[in-house]
């Protein structure tokens, strides 16, 4: 019974894409927006705060639509897009990509915040009496330090990533083979006569990949403290 | 060789020093409270004052008048804490060779074997912060800011969150420090047997003043209760 059709693959690995490439924009965006949350005081700050937390309470539709006025091919962001670069958002894969990120970006900032704040700032200021500039304390020691909040809020943003489903089917629509991810196929199969077999193939996958993603995120957090505590 | 004279407003109190230290291991002597810590910070710049003047010999690390503020990371000036901050993610020698690297200094084992042989950490170099005994890390601290090569060290109460035990066990790399090393230094500490074996001169503090400058012979003249 488990084996799954060439259409079933499409959407996991599409999906496994979208969420890894999502994932990897987020991050140097979620770590430095983390980074200014946790240690800067400056006019608007409760309003990025805001901002940032905005896509887990918004109905994903809103921010789909949101995404689709704003970057689609005749939006402020999406012309600016296409006509610069070259780049298409709209009912692409890379579309999908950006509206996970979107909707991850919360739960990517949340961890790596929470990290940063713990970590005794005097080891900085120390640091700097060793010649170290902000950037290179901020990469030899703040960054170090914050790893596994950093890890945790991948894994997190990674598994909302390969999950979602209300902003991507609005901003990309439901595209086999460009836009479809797990999600969005369990969605169709449903509607369906005959797709409950095929649905609960892929809803297996979907499980054993959030599965996976959680154990991962344990290993590397407890590999990050055995590295800093010696323990 | 070290030229101070700055003005501070803190909160509590405001601080006013002037003074200039002679070679050797300068002593800052005071109770807590004194403004002892306070001085150290603006010598390496973690804090600004408000007003004044800081040199070691020739150069000028701080001076408001000609709206001179060197940055911490440039000041070259080695800060030992009292809690010793060691990165904890960082092996032992990653931690020495820090100030070396961040400075674009060349690698060079025979400073780096001296240093070891000088505090005696040569065995412990594997090691995670973690894993040492407080006066190790005090050890270890004192040798990550002497290979930065530093124009001068800072020592803020090194011993004052050991024990007894391990006090007797740093101070004679302390002694040997003064007498090998060659580095300027500034030891502060609010008690007088600790700077009684390690300075070379005094400078005594009190409410955020200066209050007297001059040789050890200060320290005989305190309350026997402050020799604890």
């Amino acid at each position: 019974m488990f084996d799954l059709t060439p259409e079933e693959w499409t959407a996991i690995l599409l999906s496994l894409r979208i969420a890894l490439v999502a994932t990897a924009a987020a991050l140097p965006f979620g770590i430095a927006v983390a980074w200014l949350l946790a240690r800067k005081q400056f006019w608007g700050k409760s309003l990025l705060d805001g901002l940032v937390h905005l896509p887990l309470v918004l109905p994903p539709v809103v921010t789909g639509y949101l995404l689709l006025i704003s970057f689609g091919r005749r939006g402020p962001a999406g012309s600016f897009l296409y006509e610069t670069f070259g780049i298409v958002l709209s009912f692409r894969w890379t579309g999908a990509a950006l509206a996970c990120a979107v909707m991850g970006f919360p739960l990517l900032v949340r961890p790596v915040r929470l990290a940063i704040e713990a970590i005794d700032q005097r080891l900085e200021q120390a640091a700097a009496t060793l010649g170290a500039n902000r950037w290179r304390i901020f990469l030899t020691v703040t960054l170090p330090l914050a790893l596994p909040g950093v890890i945790a809020g991948a894994v997190l943003c990674f598994a909302k990533a390969l999950g979602e489903f209300g902003a991507t089917i609005t901003f990309v629509s439901n595209i086999p083979g460009e836009t479809q991810t797990i999600s969005a196929a369990i969605y169709s199969l449903t509607q369906i006569p005959a797709g409950d077999a095929a649905a609960g193939r892929l809803v297996i996958v979907a499980i054993v990949l959030a599965l996976a993603a959680l154990i991962a995120s344990e290993w590397l957090a407890r590999r990050a403290n055995i590295r800093f505590h010696g323990e | 060789m070290l030229s101070i004279e700055v003005e501070k407003r803190l909160p509590a109190f405001t601080v006013t020093m002037r003074f200039d230290a002679a070679e050797g291991i300068v002593g800052v002597f005071g109770p807590s409270g004194a403004g002892k810590s306070t001085l150290v910070n603006m010598i390496a710049g973690l804090l600004r004052p408000d007003r004044g003047r800081i040199a070691i010999g020739e150069t000028v690390l701080f001076d408001s008048e000609r709206r001179i503020d060197i940055a911490t990371h440039r000041r070259r000036v080695g800060y030992v804490f009292q809690e010793g901050r060691l990165f904890p993610h960082l092996s032992v020698k990653q931690n020495l060779d820090y100030g070396r690297r961040m400075n674009g200094l060349p690698d060079n084992p025979a400073h780096l074997e001296a240093v070891l042989a000088l505090l005696d950490i040569g065995r412990l170099i594997d090691r995670r912060p973690g894993r040492l005994s407080g006066g190790e890390r005090q050890r270890v601290a004192i040798g990550r800011a002497l290979l930065m090569q530093p124009r001068l060290l800072l020592l803020d109460e090194p011993l004052a969150a050991l024990d007894a035990g391990r006090k007797r066990e740093i101070l004679p790399y302390l002694e040997r420090l003064r007498d090998e090393a060659g580095i300027p230094m500034v030891y502060v500490s609010h008690h007088a047997g600790e700077l009684r074996r390690v300075a070379t001169s005094i400078v005594r503090l009190e409410a955020g003043r200066v209050t007297e400058t001059g040789g050890l012979d200060i320290l005989d003249r305190i309350k026997a209760d402050d020799l604890a």
